[in-house]
């Protein structure tokens, strides 16, 4: 059972199995602690069969092979160059970019270009209109047609509770700031860009957190790289999970700290670090540790997976570190109102140190959050670079972010917030349980609303992503580098906005699409009385 | 083969014949040393560590007794920072601050279009067709139309064949250098670059060399050196990168770089300049396209222009242009461009709306510069206040002519000559830094903006409070 290949693990060796909590196997993840857990955490990451990881080889050796071929003949010039190059007078400068480095981009990635940075003109609802775009050389150049097609439904986009929408009465206070206020604020937070709009909404997202205070920004990504780095600093440790995002990983390395990273999700791995940490001080001088931080997120947009909070949590309070909680895919889509991870849990908002968020997802405008106890947002307010050199929120943004706020919390008199938490918890479950039962392998906790679907060989990546464009359903797929090499796969985000109709459409044409492209590698035995399955999970509570 | 078989048994022969013959003593001397072989070969290998490792109980012992710091070190109450100014309503010319109507000397609206009509009318004809936000990434089904217009918009204004949109102006420069310079390349850039140029300086790993402020000698003694270092080691050389960074119009000091002869010393020493606009931008130049149009130079001598849309453009976010040699490399490599959410298309379709203001009225430009150079000569002698900037620049400085010895205090003098401003009706800030986190720290200052908007007798008016304040807080 050695990880041979690749430090996220050649899966393909292992047989095949899921990981309960409650009643443990011995996983990737190690042994868990299932005392701590209120309700069952059922994660699966379902290794396929060995013949599957040959055949991706293959076809990554076959596209290299090609790709050295295709360099050769454009070397030699029996093919056309269709990059961009240099200027004339700049040609005896040193070169901007390294021939291998580009080598990816110019021969794999470009056959498949067509599947991503597609063109939208409408809202990303749960249905939305693409401009159709063709390609007359092969991927290197795109015009558009003029047409669009519309109505395909969205499997792509991040809108977990549906709040991207343009009835007329949901956005009318929108309307009415974005007139009011204008579209710039021209000025930084401490200088003369605080409006009392943000200091509203700072008040509504603590009180929908159940913290002491909040302070928001312009922008998620901004949020963590200019955040992570006022809190800690050279002298501190950070202990941060294999999958996290980017913007945490940069966040992390601009701060100067020292950067320790442990297994996806693992608490032996994580408590193994922290012991080390503690006994041996810093690397070489043995000094204690100014201070230990653990950088997780809710949910990870790649795996689907859910943070083991509990665990880590008790670990926390054990070592006495210091817990970062990223909620940009959770806050919203989890918990039974809606307030994250936190609240999926069952925990108090006050384990965690630092609750930061975005406001992308799920309340469908932009920007970020930190939320905490009142001394931490203080400090923030003073020593974040955000709040001292970039530009504070716009108002009709932060306009949206209220309205969706009070609309999930219940403050604009109807039940609607509640109605859509619940109703994506029914798609979620639903479509997974349907995908299960057809047989695809899919990664990740059953109540997270992204969804990753494996793919695995290059070749099916284009394939895939086509033909669901033409059957009308546009989907996102990822492939190496945001993953590893051997498990490209398609990400589905479910939507409170989708209904039944729209879940079984593509659910069919995912049959049909499994079925030709042999996308349903899952070993377990598809049921056949499905209706034995019908909802004996957890309900949400009320 | 006869012959070779024959060969080996007589080796062998000899062998058994020469075993027979040795002494006693040697053939005991070897069987000892061929037993202590075998021994050490058995043996357990001598670890060192054996000896300093800890037991369990010592280790528990030292994580009972690590007590970390505070997450947070406490902040006074008084902190200048916690006690911030509250701007009720929008801020335009006249901004309503901690509830008190003030002409807005503070905010970098430089042509007024944060309050202009059709500028809204365009954000709300996009906020029904869109909503507000984009719900994913660039690659990710978050490229919209409007997208797609505003970079071919403003790759047509710059006269570029490129742009790139990024959704926040900080993040803008910040992942646009680590995009091309890596670790081991090397980047000459300004002592008083602004912050954003420090953090994508520093995301990026490379070399940095820091020339004296638009001290062209101190840039060519730098640039000196390199080459005599490449000498030395030819092959590195060759795949070393470089890279120039310069504002157009610096936001810390108020001047512009002297981009001929930049441009000069880059063909020289084969650098590429990456130039920073976001204060230029929209005011520089007979149409507004900024430092290069002001100087007259050709676009494509610039290998990157980047600029935030925060400023004159009245909207949020930020955008780089140049040849598509260049840009197109952001689309994949810029991590604030494939890892965060998209520009909500109301914002975009704002800044296309602007960019058609621009276009429409060339003349604001020049309004502006006149408004400029009235109001730098009108501070000019006031006691106690010196003013840094050019005299076209629309965002000047006015600091302290002498120190009172400890920022501390200069802080609060200059607080309270803005709070007198602010009781009469002018808004000022001052110019805010992280003190701890600059490279070269620039002396405290009071940040004096100035728009299209404000009239002649607010300019003075403003000038003359100024005297005012500088005489009774200072003297």
């Amino acid at each position: 059972r050695q990880n041979i290949l690749s430090p996220h693990g050649c899966k393909f060796l292992e047989a095949p199995h899921n990981r309960v909590t409650n009643s443990t196997k011995q996983d990737k993840n190690g042994i868990s602690n299932g005392t701590l857990y209120k309700k069952t955490f059922i994660e699966h990451f379902e290794q396929a069969p060995m013949y599957v990881a040959v055949l991706t080889f293959l076809g990554f050796g076959v596209g290299t092979v090609f790709g050295y071929l295709r360099d050769f003949m454009r070397a030699w010039g029996l093919e056309k160059r269709n990059v961009a190059t240099e200027r004339e007078q700049q040609k005896d400068f040193v070169p901007l970019y390294q021939d291998f480095e580009n080598f990816y981009t110019r021969n794999l990635y470009m056959r498949i270009r067509d599947n991503w940075n597609r063109p939208i003109c409408s809202v990303p609802g749960p249905q939305f209109d693409l401009m159709e775009r063709v390609t007359d050389d092969y991927n290197w150049t795109f015009r558009f047609t003029g047409r669009t097609i519309k109505n395909v439904i969205n499997m792509g986009s991040y809108n977990y509770l549906g709040f991207a929408e343009t009835d007329v009465n949901a956005l009318k206070t929108v309307t009415i700031e974005l007139q009011k206020y204008g579209t710039g604020i021209c000025s930084t937070r401490q200088e003369m860009g605080t409006l009392d709009k943000h200091i509203e909404l700072e008040k509504l997202v603590a009180n929908f957190l159940g913290v002491e205070d909040a302070m928001v920004f312009g922008m998620g990504f901004a949020t963590n790289s200019m955040n992570i780095p006022a809190l800690v600093g050279k002298g501190c440790l950070i202990l941060s999970d294999e999958l996290n995002h980017t913007s945490l990983v940069l966040g992390a390395r601009l701060s100067g700290a020292t950067i320790r990273i442990f297994k996806h999700n693992n608490m032996q791995s994580l408590e193994k670090l922290l012991r080390d940490a503690i006994i041996y001080g810093q690397p070489r001088s043995r000094r204690a540790w100014r201070k230990i931080i653990i950088l997780v997120e809710g949910i990870y947009s790649m795996e689907g997976s859910i943070v083991r909070l509990p665990e880590i949590v008790s670990l926390k309070k054990k070592y006495k570190a210091y817990l970062y909680l990223d909620e940009a895919h959770s806050i919203g889509a989890v918990g039974a109102t809606g307030r994250g991870v936190v609240e999926y849990f069952g925990m108090s908002p006050d384990d965690v140190d630092v609750l930061m968020g975005t406001f992308t997802k799920s309340f469908g405008a932009a920007g970020g959050y930190i939320a905490g106890r009142k001394d931490l947002v203080d400090f923030l307010r003073t020593h974040s670079h955000s709040a001292v050199y970039a530009t504070s929120m716009c108002p009709p943004v932060a306009e949206q972010i209220i309205r969706a706020m009070k609309c999930l919390m219940g403050l604009d008199g109807t039940t609607q917030g509640l109605q859509r938490v619940r109703q994506l918890g029914k798609n979620t479950r639903y479509f997974r349980r349907r995908l299960h039962e057809m047989g695809f392998i899919i990664y990740g906790n059953d109540d997270s609303p992204v969804v990753p679907l494996l793919l695995y060989m290059p070749g099916k990546i284009g394939a895939f992503a086509r033909r669901m464009l033409e059957k009308n359903i546009g989907v996102v797929v990822v492939g190496f580098p945001a993953t590893p090499i051997t498990e490209s796969r398609a990400r589905f985000c479910v939507s409170a906005a989708h209904t039944r109709e729209m879940l079984n459409t593509v659910l069919n044409a995912l049959d049909e699409l499994g079925d030709f492209l042999q996308l349903k590698y899952s070993r377990y035995s598809k049921s056949s009385h499905p209706e034995l399955y019908e909802e004996t999970r957890l309900e949400l509570e009320d | 083969m006869a012959a070779a078989g024959a060969g080996q048994q007589w080796v062998l022969v000899e062998m058994v014949q020469a075993f027979y013959e040795a002494p006693a003593y040697h053939l005991i001397l070897e069987g000892i040393l061929i037993l202590w072989i075998i021994r050490l070969l058995f043996s357990k290998t001598y670890k060192l560590q054996e000896r300093s490792d800890l037991t369990l109980k010592e280790k528990e012992e030292l994580i009972e007794e690590w007590q970390p710091e505070p997450l947070v070190p406490p902040v006074p109450k008084d902190h200048p920072a916690l006690n911030y100014n509250i701007v009720s309503g929008p801020p335009t010319h006249i901004i309503t601050v901690n509830g008190k109507e003030c002409i807005n000397f503070a905010s970098f609206n430089f042509l007024g279009l944060l309050d202009n009509e059709k500028v809204k009318s365009a954000a709300q004809a996009s906020l029904k067709k869109y909503g507000v936000g984009t719900c994913g990434p660039r690659g990710f089904y978050g490229t919209f139309d409007v997208h797609l217009e505003l970079e071919e918009r403003l790759a047509k204004f710059m006269r570029t064949e490129e742009a790139i949109i990024y959704s926040y102006g900080f993040a803008t420069i910040a992942s646009a250098i680590p995009a091309y310079s890596k670790r081991g390349d090397i980047v000459f850039v300004d002592e008083a670059a602004c912050f954003a140029i420090q953090k994508g300086l520093q995301a990026s790993r490379s070399n940095i060399k820091l020339f004296k402020h638009n001290d062209m000698a101190d840039l060519e003694r730098l640039l000196k050196e390199q080459e005599t270092e490449d000498q030395k080691n030819p092959r590195k050389a060759r795949v070393t990168r470089r890279f120039m960074v310069v504002e157009g119009l610096y936001m810390n000091t108020g001047d512009i770089c002297p981009l001929p002869e930049l441009i000069k010393l880059k063909y020289k020493y084969k650098v590429r300049i990456f130039l920073e606009e976001s204060l230029s931008f929209g005011v520089l130049g007979e149409h507004g396209r900024g430092i290069t149009e002001h100087f007259g130079i050709n676009i494509d001598d610039i290998d990157l222009i980047s600029a935030n849309m925060e400023n004159s453009l009245a909207s949020i976010g930020g955008f780089c242009c140049g040849r598509s040699f260049i840009i197109d490399h952001q689309r994949l490599s810029g991590q604030g461009y494939c890892f965060s959410a998209s520009l909500p298309p109301l914002l975009a379709a704002a800044a296309i709306e602007a960019l058609n203001i621009m276009e429409d009225n060339p003349d604001i430009f020049q309004t502006l510069r006149a408004k400029c150079e009235r109001i730098h000569k009108a501070l000019q002698g006031i006691s106690g206040l010196k003013v840094v900037g050019e005299s076209f620049s629309p965002a000047l400085h006015l600091q302290l002519e002498e120190s009172s010895g400890s920022r501390e205090n200069d802080v609060k003098l200059l607080k309270r000559v803005v709070d007198y401003c602010m009781n009469s009706g002018i808004a000022l800030t001052q110019a805010r830094y992280l003190e701890k986190e600059e490279k070269c720290l620039p002396p405290p200052s009071i940040r004096v903006v100035i728009t299209v908007e404000q009239t002649e007798q607010e300019l003075d008016k403003a000038a003359s409070l100024l005297k005012e304040a500088a005489q009774s807080v200072l003297n």
